[in-house]
This record gives structure tokens, C-alpha cells and sequence, in this order.
């Protein structure tokens, strides 16, 4: 009966998305009143029944339902409950009714965090955010029905995958789906914004703390992905440019581009028609990635299912989102404008630049993605010569990536202290020189510290301090220029939060080099034989394999080493990493033993018996490894201070005033003179 | 005058720096791409000899020994038709066994064994890399039309 439920109430959440799509934007173009204040009221339905029929999901994995086909396939009565729960996005059809209840979410947010919008602009970016709805509700009634029944009921569940028996499942995919699809609030005011002509300060100034939040999420999930890979893979491995990766960080990338593009457009009026664009790319750059995850056309870890039924699907949808809003781009940009004039050493011809610089990162990205699919389906139309297939492998976006983080970061100590309109190249140098030489500084003396120079050391080092030293400029700087007869805490208070923002992300990108480098540089390894006794010293630590002792788990079995750890012959801790079968799957997983602390994460994993109690053991020791997600916590975190800032509430509420008092006209009328 | 040069600078710079990187990822691709071979094709010459490549089937049953250092593994890795040997040294990931799908990256060495840098296993039980898939079927329709012909 539940399921049953579920499903009803997934069709009637599609039925409240149609009208959510059709009715707002009509009634926004034709002046028609109430159709307009149908948008929020249905908005809001169709977010209840879409959470409504995914409570019933979550229902039947708890209570063991398996004659839900769905259920039965991804959950086990033995499975600790929490996994039950996470269990629901474990597989497609619930990671895909996952995303329509974030989009619902996001829907319902805007719903209610909109007063000080003008109703059209709330009636066409929820009326937007409905046809997005209809595409994924139609995608999950007509291709992927989670509610699908099982007749005859199995007698247990297959199982959750073991390698997603993990707190990493609770988390990363809502954090994930949280952030990619929060990109289509962004869309959804841009699409508004072509609609009806209107593109200035006040646009920006809504959308920008939508698109940061969004982006904070992105980033979020993509950080807590990498440690759940690194922790959980059991070769300690952080980023792998899997396809299922890249699918997240071209989304991220674009929409790093697009919140420092926002910020010339609230601030200078200018890069109108490029926000837009921007922000119709990054949405579609999230259903890119749900198309490259969800339709198996490339496999990896993430990939559970091929079914080109889907793939399908999800390409037509994403085909018609691009065509649709391209075409309404050119039909309707060179409408909104173009903002003020800047000269070539200018805060926008930086922050133009860095919208160069991670667009073409994210290009690239793209290109290694999808070259092996691009390749096949040209040899497969007869235009290239047929070939093996290929593979892009992790060089490649080293090589890219790399270089062109060098010009970026330069970049991120620069923008903040260049001024708009027209800066002063010698003045910034001059201002910027203790900066210079402290980074100097620095990139020669760790790389010894830490016992051997490396070239790329030296470079990651410099990028850090650069950002670190110019940050701590910029904050010097824009506290002198605070009143200063006011005491210190209003002083620091009167400075805007998305100042601070701005810098504890900035802080984060460093943060974030600082662990990349260290660990690429400095992490020592070995793969080592050990008989029961033996030790093996690696980054200056002794480990003793002291044997294996058997566990047991709720639904696992384990062999648990024993591996003492000892510094200058003290003994320091022992670390039992696992290796586990999984009873139902029958399948084994590697379960690292880790001690991280700030300055180095000793990690441990078992590989086989060897023979006579003897094992393979892996010993790894990675300095600053937790330095690469503390960065993207701050990335995350800077995000959320910006969004705080109090202009996004109390200027907008005053300008809404200002703008009512001033147009005696008709509401639309003055819009569209704006 | 200033406007024009001003243009001119934003064109110069643009056109620099569309055209190192336009140079940077060709070159980083060309380098970079791994083509897919299955044992047949290796065994007939058609693999490159100094490249790394990506060699894929299944693991032969029985074929997985170990050296005495625990570490070093050889394995064959066949398509039903033609086999391989691998040598590998380290740990191999949990869904490496015999009889399963298994992909490795490395280059060929001497005496047609392959040197692997890296092996990489399949994710659940179920999931069969599609190359190798790919591989296995053309082997056996190969098989089937030499017994046709026969």
C-alpha cells in the first residue's frame, strides 16, 4: 500500500509541476494576475508530494519491503538501519527521486525567501524551476520507477553495494545533489531575466546569494566525495579525474566563474549577457553530469546500471534545456545591455580573466571527459577511422590543470586590491611587493624543511603564501580604511561580510595547495610483505605487524590487523586496519586504518595473506593530506558568510520600496523600461 | 587613439592566450591518451611496444602466482581465445579474482610479458568493464566464423 502511495503522490507532484510550468510564466508574459499568484501555493504542493513520495521510499527500506523491486535490490534486513535510510540514493532510481526532492527543496525555498522579488520574477523563475520538475518527475514515472513492485516477493534483500556501507553514503550524495541541483535556481533567474528583458544590479543582487549557496554545497559535496574515496578505496588515493568526479567539478568550476561574474554585474552593471550565459551553463553542465553518472555511457565506480533507455532520456532533456534557453540567449541578450566601460589593467579585466581561466579549465575537463565517447560515436558514424578504444588518463588533466591554476591563483591575490573601472600596475605592485617577497620566502625555505627540494614543491608553496600574504594585505587595508574613532569590534563589524567571504574562500584555495602540494611531494609509501613481528619504517614512523585477529560486524566478517605503531622506539597507538567479506555479497573490501592529525595522516590498509600468517600490508605516510579538505570546508564556509551578507536582504527590500514609490505605471511597464 | 590601442591590446593578449592553450591541451592529450587492447591483438603485434596501453579480459582460472616477496603477482589475462601474462607488483584491488573481468594499464616487456602499472578490478559483482565485454564477444565471434570456415 505504501509504495502505492508513493508513486500516486509522484504523479500528482508531476500533475502540480506542469501547472507550476505553464501557468506563472504565461501569466508573467500576458500581465494575467492570478495566474502569476499560482507559483508559489503550487510550487509548494509539488515539493509536498514529491517529499511525501519519497518518505515512502525511505518507509519500505526500513521496514524491509521487498516486494519492492528497488528495495530489494539495494537493502538487506541485515543492513544497520542508518544504511537502510542512506540506502535510498544508493542506486539510480533513488538517487534520481533524491534530485527531484532537491529540487523541490530548492523550489520551496524560493517559495518562501522571495518577498522582495517583483510576482513576475517569482512566477517565471518557479514557473522555470517547474519545467525542470516535469523533466525529472516524467524521467523517474516513465524510465526509473522506484516503486516498482517485486511479484513474487523476495525473501530478502541483494544487498547495498558494500563499498557504500559507509557514513560517506549518508552525507555526500544530499550534499552533492544539493549543490547541483541548486544550480538551477541560478538558471531559473537567468531564464526569468531573458523573459522579461530585465537584467540590472537589482537581478544579480537576488541571484548571487542563490548561486553561492548552491555553489557552497557543490563544493561541499565534491570535498566530503574526495575524503569518502580516500578513506574508504583503501589506497588512499584523494582525486582520481574519474568521469564520475569530473562530472562534479566542471559544474563547480563554472560556477566559480559565475559567482565572481555576478559580482561585476551587481557591482558595475557589466558582463550581463556573460552571467547569463554562465549560469545556463553551469545547469547544464549538472544535467551533463547526471546524463554522464545515470546513463552508464561511461563506466566507473558510480555507474551501476547501463540502460540506454535512460541515457536516452536524459540526453533529450538535456538537448532541449540547452537548445531552448541558447536559443531564448540570442534571441533576448543583446536586450539586456552592456554594462560600463573598464580599461586593461581594471578589477574586471582580472576577474574576466579568471572567468577565462576556469572556463577553459572546465572546457578541458569536459574534453578529456567525453573524448573517448566523442571518438567511438565518430568512428561508429564512419567520420574518423574505427579504433581501439581510448582512454584519457589522469596526466592529461594534471598537465591542464596545472599550469592554468598558476595565472589563476596569481589572480586571487591580485582582484581584490585592484580597484574598478582603472587600475595602477606599479601602485599594486609596489603595494603588493612585501607579498611577493614573503612568497619568495616561503617557497624556498619549506621545500628544505620538509627535506628535499622539488621545483613543483617550491611552486605549490609560492601560490599558498601568495594568497595567504595578499589576503592578509587586503584585510589590513580595508580595516585602515574603517572609521576609526569607532572601537575595534564595530570596526571589524562595519566590514561586509562578503569581504570576509570572499577571503576565507580564497584561504581555502590556499589551504587546499598547501595539502595538494605537500602530499604530492612528500607522501612516502611502501608495499611491504610482513611476517608477524616485522616492521617497516616509513615518513620516520616504525610499524610492527603484530598479526590478525578475527570480528565480526552486523552483517561483515573481518581479518583485523594488528600494527603497532612506534616513533623513536616508543610505542605510539595501534592501528587495526580490515579486511572485510560481506556475507550477503560475498564480496571483500579493504577497510584502511587512519591517524590523521594537521600535520600527516598515517594510513594503513591490508592486502592478502600471503602465507603462514604472513600479509601484504600497505603503509602510507601523507603530510598535510587533511589540509586538502580543511580547504574545501573554508571554500564551503567563505560561501556561506557571503551569502549572509546583509545587502542581499535589507538593499533589496529597500530598492523594491524605492522602485514601487517611483513607477505610478504599471509594474510590467517599468520593468521593461529598465 | 587610446580606445584603439586599448583594443588592440585586449585582441593581442586574447589571441596569446587562446593559442597557448589551444598548444597546452593538444599536447597534453596527445600524450595522454591510452588506447585498449585485448589479448588477441596484443599476441598478433597490433600493440604498441614502447606506449602504455590498456589490456583487458579475464583472469585465467589458476593462472595467479605469487612470487616469494608476497608482492610480485603474474597472472594471465585472457579473451577465450588468446592469453596474455601480466606481471604486476603490489597490492591488487579487492575484486581482483580469478575467472573475473579485470582491466590493467602498463606497457609490454620483454618476452610479451605485460608489465602492468596499474590493475583495475571491477566494482561489484555484477559489472563487467564494457571493453572487456567487447573484447570477449569479438574473440568468440572470431572463433565461430574459423569454425564456419572450417
Amino acid at each position: 500500500m505504501i509504495p502505492e502511495i508513493g508513486q500516486f503522490a509522484l504523479i500528482v507532484a508531476l500533475c502540480l509541476a506542469i501547472v507550476q510550468g505553464i501557468f506563472p510564466i504565461l501569466g508573467a508574459q500576458l500581465n494575467i494576475r492570478p495566474w502569476m499568484a499560482m507559483a508559489r501555493p503550487v510550487a509548494q504542493g509539488q515539493f509536498i508530494f514529491v517529499a511525501i513520495s519519497f518518505a515512502c521510499l525511505v518507509y519500505t527500506f526500513v521496514t524491509d519491503d521487498y516486494s519492492v523491486l528497488y528495495t530489494a535490490s539495494h537493502s538487506n534486513s541485515l543492513l544497520p538501519v542508518q544504511y537502510k535510510v542512506a540506502g535510498v540514493w544508493g542506486g539510480h532510481e533513488g538517487s534520481l527521486l533524491l534530485w527531484a526532492m532537491m529540487l523541490g527543496l530548492w523550489t520551496f525555498l524560493v517559495s518562501i525567501f522571495s518577498k522582495n522579488l517583483p510576482d513576475e520574477m517569482v512566477a517565471r523563475v518557479l514557473g522555470v524551476l517547474g519545467l525542470i520538475a516535469v523533466g525529472f518527475l516524467l524521467f523517474l514515472l516513465l524510465t526509473s520507477n522506484p516503486f516498482e513492485r517485486l511479484i513474487p516477493a523476495a525473501p530478502d534483500g541483494r544487498d547495498l553495494n558494500p563499498l557504500l556501507q559507509d557514513f560517506g553514503l549518508i552525507i555526500h550524495p544530499p550534499m552533492l545533489y544539493m549543490g547541483y541541483v541548486g544550480f538551477s535556481v541560478a538558471f531559473a533567474f537567468a531564464i526569468a531575466a531573458l523573459m522579461g528583458g530585465r537584467l540590472d544590479a537589482a537581478w544579480a543582487r537576488w541571484s548571487r546569494p542563490w548561486t553561492i549557496i548552491a555553489w557552497s554545497f557543490l563544493g561541499g559535496g565534491i570535498g566530503l566525495g574526495s575524503w569518502w574515496a580516500y578513506y574508504e578505496l583503501g589506497w588512499g588515493g584523494w582525486w582520481f579525474w574519474d568521469p564520475v568526479e569530473n562530472a562534479s567539478l566542471m559544474p563547480w568550476l563554472v560556477g566559480t566563474a559565475l559567482i565572481h561574474s555576478l559580482a561585476v554585474t551587481e557591482k558595475r552593471g557589466g558582463f550581463k549577457s556573460w552571467t547569463v550565459l554562465l549560469a545556463i551553463i553551469a545547469f547544464s553542465l549538472s544535467l551533463l553530469g547526471t546524463f554522464l553518472v545515470r546513463s552508464g555511457v561511461i563506466t566507473s565506480v558510480h555507474a551501476f546500471a547501463t540502460d540506454p533507455e535512460r541515457g536516452t532520456f536524459i540526453l533529450g532533456f538535456l538537448f532541449l534545456v540547452v537548445v531552448s534557453s541558447l536559443l531564448l540567449f540570442a534571441w533576448r541578450a543583446p536586450k539586456i545591455g552592456q554594462g560600463g566601460k573598464f580599461d586593461l589593467v581594471s578589477k574586471e579585466t582580472m576577474l574576466l580573466a579568471n572567468n577565462v581561466i576556469l572556463t577553459v579549465i572546465s572546457a578541458a575537463v569536459l574534453l578529456g571527459t567525453v573524448y573517448p565517447i566523442i571518438i567511438e560515436t565518430l568512428a561508429s558514424l564512419g567520420i574518423v577511422e574505427a579504433t581501439n578504444k581510448v582512454s584519457v588518463g589522469a596526466p592529461y588533466f594534471n598537465a591542464i590543470f596545472v599550469p592554468l591554476l598558476v595565472p589563476l591563483v596569481f589572480l586571487v591575490g591580485m582582484g581584490p586590491v585592484a580597484r574598478w573601472k582603472k587600475a595602477d600596475m606599479p601602485d599594486m605592485l609596489r603595494q603588493l611587493r612585501w607579498a611577493f617577497i614573503a612568497s619568495a620566502i616561503v617557497a624556498v625555505v619549506v621545500p628544505f624543511l620538509m627535506g628535499g627540494w622539488s621545483w613543483m614543491a617550491a611552486l605549490g608553496m609560492v601560490l599558498a603564501a601568495w594568497i595567504l600574504t595578499t589576503a592578509a594585505y587586503s584585510v589590513r587595508q580595508r580595516f585602515k580604511a574603517t572609521n576609526t574613532e569607532l572601537p575595534w569590534g564595530h570596526r571589524l563589524n562595519s566590514i561586509p561580510r562578503s569581504f570576509y567571504g570572499m577571503h576565507i574562500a580564497h584561504i581555502g584555495v590556499a589551504i587546499c595547495i598547501v595539502g595538494g602540494t605537500m602530499v604530492s611531494n612528500y607522501m612516502s609509501d611502501k608495499d611491504v610483505r610482513m611476517d608477524i613481528g616485522d616492521t617497516v619504517t616509513v615518513g620516520g614512523y616504525t610499524f610492527r605487524f603484530d598479526g590478525v585477529i578475527e570480528t565480526k560486524g552486523p552483517n561483515f566478517t573481518a581479518n583485523q590487523g594488528l600494527i603497532q605503531v612506534l616513533q623513536d622506539g616508543h610505542e605510539l597507538m595501534v592501528l587495526r586496519p580490515e579486511k572485510r567479506v560481506y556475507t550477503v555479497q560475498t564480496m571483500p573490501m579493504t577497510e584502511a586504518a587512519i591517524d590523521p592529525n594537521i600535520w600527516r595522516d598515517l594510513y594503513v590498509s591490508l592486502g592478502e595473506p600471503v602465507s603462514g600468517g604472513a600479509w601484504s600490508v600497505r603503509v602510507y605516510h601523507k603530510p598535510f593530506v587533511s589540509w586538502l579538505w580543511a580547504g574545501a570546508i573554508l571554500m564551503a564556509l567563505g560561501g556561506v558568510v557571503a551569502m549572509t551578507d546583509r545587502r542581499y536582504r535589507v538593499m533589496a527590500r529597500r530598492e523594491i520600496k524605492a522602485k514601487s514609490e517611483a513607477d505610478t505605471v504599471t509594474p510590467k511597464m517599468a520593468t521593461e523600461k529598465a | 587613439m587610446k580606445a584603439r590601442y586599448k583594443r588592440m591590446m585586449f585582441i593581442v593578449l586574447g589571441l596569446v592566450a587562446v593559442t597557448a592553450i589551444a598548444a597546452l591541451i593538444l599536447n597534453a592529450l596527445q600524450s595522454n591518451i591510452n588506447h585498449f587492447f585485448s589479448p588477441t591483438e596484443v599476441v598478433a603485434n597490433e600493440a604498441p611496444k614502447d606506449r602504455t596501453f590498456r589490456l583487458g579480459g579475464l583472469v585465467e582460472v589458476d593462472s595467479v602466482k605469487r612470487e616469494d616477496d608476497g608482492l610480485t603477482v603474474h597472472f594471465n589475462v585472457t579473451d577465450n581465445a588468446e592469453v596474455v601474462t601480466v606481471k604486476y607488483t603490489g597490492i591488487l584491488p579487492d575484486l581482483f579474482s580469478e575467472g573475473q573481468g579485470v582491466v590493467a594499464q602498463g606497457k609490454l616487456g620483454a618476452g610479451g610479458i605485460f608489465e602492468a602499472e596499474e590493475v583495475l578490478a571491477k566494482h561489484d559483482e555484477t559489472y563487467m568493464p564494457p571493453e572487456v565485454a567487447d573484447a570477449l564477444e569479438k574473440a568468440e565471434a572470431e572463433a565461430a566464423a574459423q569454425g564456419a570456415a572450417q
